[in-house]
């Protein structure tokens, strides 16, 4: 077996002051966003019946490629855990490949999401066609924005690792695209139940 | 920086209400009227408390906070000045209107949909939607940046519950902040989709709904109200008990009526909609929980009081200021109480009444304290004490002016004087409480000048201030006048409440240190905040006129920066220990 390298602390996300003041400061910045994220979904519920002479959600949603979203999106927090799992054991290439991984099923979800944006504003489902409309696309569209900055934030850190190396400084910078990752996802979960499931059913 | 950028605002905001006031001064005039009437007063509204009350609070949380602390800096420099630059900016956007487009925002600082709809306003209110949006996220990264300080940052020995009632009131502040903003961000967001792209949000005739608009703003507008005054009140609480010689009364109590305070003030949004249609269940629970707000308020009062109780209170300009928040604030919040109660507000809605009521809170609370706090802090801050004697006039004159601004214009709203009218018709009675407020008005502009004077004359002086000019109690006053950059040579050790008061009395008079002199690490400074402010300001031009090549490079080029902001790291510098001013014998 290969010999542990001990030159990181056990935690070297919160090894400095520095660090810890980005962790704490990251979990307020969260905590903003389930504001921002609350007031979005709150206009949605309030507009979601209000579809005017565009089409319902029920006309427009399929449930299958929402559900194969959800599913790439949520293998994606897992293969995120992975990564900080590696990255907790010192093992720099199983948090390199995790991380990618990461990355690619945050790409996959994104095309997706455009294929079926495209789709809808084909079938008439625009942002001006109703406030259903404005309101779908603005909570998605946030959702979504959302997941490309994780994925960019990601890339560049994957692309800087064999530069930088894991030390104390780029340590919480992983550690909380991670967090920030599972935030978006737990979010999407939301959005599959408030959005589709809601507006298949009912 | 923030306090010249919102003194400056400040100025701004006083002259439109100037304005305001001239036109209201005898009935029938016709200097300002319609348009312009509502521009100066949307941009009046808007600059006082985005661009003016805001930033001057930022200043002292800025200067103050890591001081009572203990702390070198604030967590996080690089987004302190990334925070900074994004107000300024957005205040010039706002301000920008004036001169480019069709004039200034006219939908009044609240901006209802669907007033502020394209359907019934004009391009000013895009300036105001992203000059908003702007300073309001600086504002928001401003607010994580002092809890993470407050939360992580303090001195040994520095618990919570020892912690001084100013930096106690920044920290609840800044928590309304973080979950006040990203309301107002969504409902701007909202309005810019319909005024740019069409969306339907507050399209009624669609099946919109304005009302979202209210409750949006409303979920950010009462915490921002909160956010304004609470830490006037942390700031009297420090300067009563600095000059009442006595540790402040329940000390404690006074810690829980303030997170009391911030909590409740999340739960009352909805009093300012009574008249909206809600149903009498729920305009009973808001207005229950509107007068519950008064018992926490109430507290700190009577707190107040007994302090200065049997203390021996010091008379100066910075006291003044103190004691004469407490009558003022007083009246201020007995007329929220009275607007608390849904069946009156049916009444008093949309007149001067309100206009009086939100006055004595906001200039009779929050700018007298940070008056008091400003002569308190001034010699901590630029190491000279502000002039006494042309600081009682400034206070005077203000009191005085302020009164008589603000007092009739009671009486005027309950004889039927409605809000944001630019006339009245002579023989109605109104005549004389219209003049003698804006007599008053010219009083407060008196002052202001005072002030200004007083300023200009001790920048020129060449006077030095001791560390500790009041005899004061916390930690600030243990460090040189103005203070390092470094802030504390050595981290201190807190043994108490009231630090310094501690070692003053057991101790002796010196605060000791928690760790040995060294070198000290500093952070480097940075173009980019800067850079990329002016990214987002050349993005939201670009949205104003909807050139979206402009729009989408100035994101880009943030976005840009942003990235090579989180790839490189900031190794920063050192002073070293035989540069490091040793610190002051007290
Ligand atoms: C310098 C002394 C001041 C004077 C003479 C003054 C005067 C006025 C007047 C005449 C109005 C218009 C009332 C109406 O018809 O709706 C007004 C509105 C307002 N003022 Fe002031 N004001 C002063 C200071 C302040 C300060 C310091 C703040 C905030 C920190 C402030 C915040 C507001 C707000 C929020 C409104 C409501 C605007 C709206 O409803 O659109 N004022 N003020
Ligand atoms: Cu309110």
């Amino acid at each position: 077996m290969e010999p542990v390298k001990t030159t990181l602390p056990a935690y070297p996300e919160k090894a400095t002051l520095e660090g810890r003041n980005k962790v704490i400061g990251f979990w307020l910045f969260l905590g903003g966003e389930v504001v921002l994220f609350g007031s979005l979904f709150a206009t949605f519920i309030a507009l979601r019946q209000a579809f005017h002479t565009g089409p319902t959600g029920e006309e427009l949603f399929d449930l299958r490629l929402i559900a194969l979203a959800t599913g790439i999106l949520l293998t994606s927090s897992m293969t995120s855990v992975m990564a900080i799992v590696g990255m907790h054991r010192n093992d720099v290439k199983s948090l390199r490949t995790w991380m990618s991984v990461t990355i690619f099923l945050g790409l996959c979800f994104l095309g997706l999401e455009i294929y079926e944006f495209t789709h809808y504003t084909s079938m008439g489902h625009k942002m001006s066609s109703s406030p259903f409309g404005s309101a779908f696309y603005t909570l998605v569209g946030t959702h979504g924005a959302h997941v490309i900055g994780g994925v960019i934030w990601m890339i560049l850190l994957v692309a800087r690792l064999p530069k930088t190396g894991l030390t104390v400084v780029t340590a919480p910078k992983f550690y909380l695209a991670s967090l920030y990752w599972h935030f978006v996802d737990l979010i999407w979960v939301f959005v599959f139940t408030v959005v589709y499931l809601m507006g298949k059913v009912g | 920086m923030y306090l010249l950028a919102g003194g400056f605002f400040f100025l701004l905001g006083g002259l439109e209400a100037l304005l305001i006031r001239i036109q209201l001064m005898y009935p029938d005039l016709d200097i300002f009227v319609g348009g312009t009437f509502n521009q100066l007063l949307t941009m009046h509204g808007t600059t006082m408390i985005f661009f003016a009350a805001m930033p001057i609070i930022f200043a002292l949380l800025n200067a103050i906070v890591p001081l009572q602390i203990g702390a070198r800096d604030v967590a996080f420099p690089f987004i302190n000045a990334l925070g900074l630059w994004l107000f300024f900016l957005g205040g010039v956007i706002l301000n920008a209107s004036w001169f480019l487009g069709a004039g200034a925002p006219e939908a009044g600082w609240t901006a209802y949909a669907p007033l502020s709809t394209p359907a019934f306003s004009h391009m000013g209110v895009d300036f105001y939607v992203l000059g908003l949006q702007v300073a309001g996220i600086g504002t928001w990264l401003g607010g994580i940046n002092f809890l993470v300080t407050i939360i992580n940052m303090r001195a040994p020995g520095l618990t919570f519950m020892r912690l001084p009632m100013f930096t106690w009131t920044a920290f609840v502040t800044s928590a309304l902040v973080l979950f006040a903003f990203p309301a107002i961000t969504v409902n701007l967001i909202l309005l810019m989709f319909d005024r740019l792209f069409g969306g339907a949000f507050f399209n009624a005739d669609m099946g919109g709904n304005v009302v979202i608009w209210q409750h949006l703003f409303w979920i950010f507008g009462h915490p921002e109200v909160y956010i304004l005054i609470l830490p006037a009140f942390g700031i009297v609480s420090d300067v009563i008990s600095t000059f009442s010689k006595k540790r402040l009364f329940g000390h404690s109590a006074m810690v829980f009526a303030t997170v009391l305070i911030g909590f409740l003030g999340f739960m009352v949004w909805a009093h300012h909609m009574f008249t909206v249609g809600m149903g009498p269940i729920a305009n009973s629970l808001f207005a229950l929980a509107t007068m519950l707000i008064a018992v926490p308020t109430g507290i700190k009062i009577f707190n107040w009081l007994f302090t200065m109780w049997g203390g021996q209170v010091r008379i100066n300009t910075a006291s003044l200021w103190s004691i004469g928040f407490i009558p003022t604030f007083l009246i201020g919040g007995m007329t929220g109480v009275m607007l608390g109660v849904a069946p009156a507000d049916f009444q008093y809605q949309d007149t001067y009444f309100v206009i009086a009521h939100f006055h004595y809170t906001i200039v009779g609370g929050m700018v007298f304290g940070l008056f008091s706090g400003m002569y308190y802090w001034w010699p901590k801050m630029f190491g000279k004490m502000l002039n006494e004697k042309l600081g009682k006039w400034n206070f005077w004159t203000f009191f005085i002016g302020f009164n008589l601004t603000f007092f009739p214009q009671h009486f005027l709203g309950l004889m039927g004087m409605p809000r944001r009218v630019f006339t009245f018709l002579p023989n109605a009675g109104l005549e004389m409480g219209n003049f003698v407020s804006t007599i008053g008005a010219f009083g407060m502009t008196l002052s202001i000048l005072i002030f200004l004077l007083n300023i200009v004359i001790t920048n020129r002086s060449e006077q030095t201030v001791p560390a500790d000019p009041w005899d004061g109690r916390t930690l600030e006053w243990t460090i040189p006048s103005p203070a390092p950059e470094y802030n504390f040579a050595q981290t201190p050790l807190v043994r108490g409440l009231d630090a310094l008061w501690v070692e003053k009395m057991e101790g002796n008079g010196q605060i000791s240190y928690a760790e040995p002199l060294g070198r000290i690490h500093m952070p480097s400074p940075s173009v980019l905040p800067f850079l990329m402010a002016i990214g987002l300001t050349f993005a939201a031009f670009g949205f104003i006129y909807h050139t979206w090549f402009v729009a989408a490079t100035g994101l880009i080029f943030t976005f840009v920066l942003m990235s090579i902001r989180s790839v490189k790291d900031d190794p920063g510098y050192y002073i070293e220990v035989e540069d490091i001013d040793e610190g002051v014998k007290v």
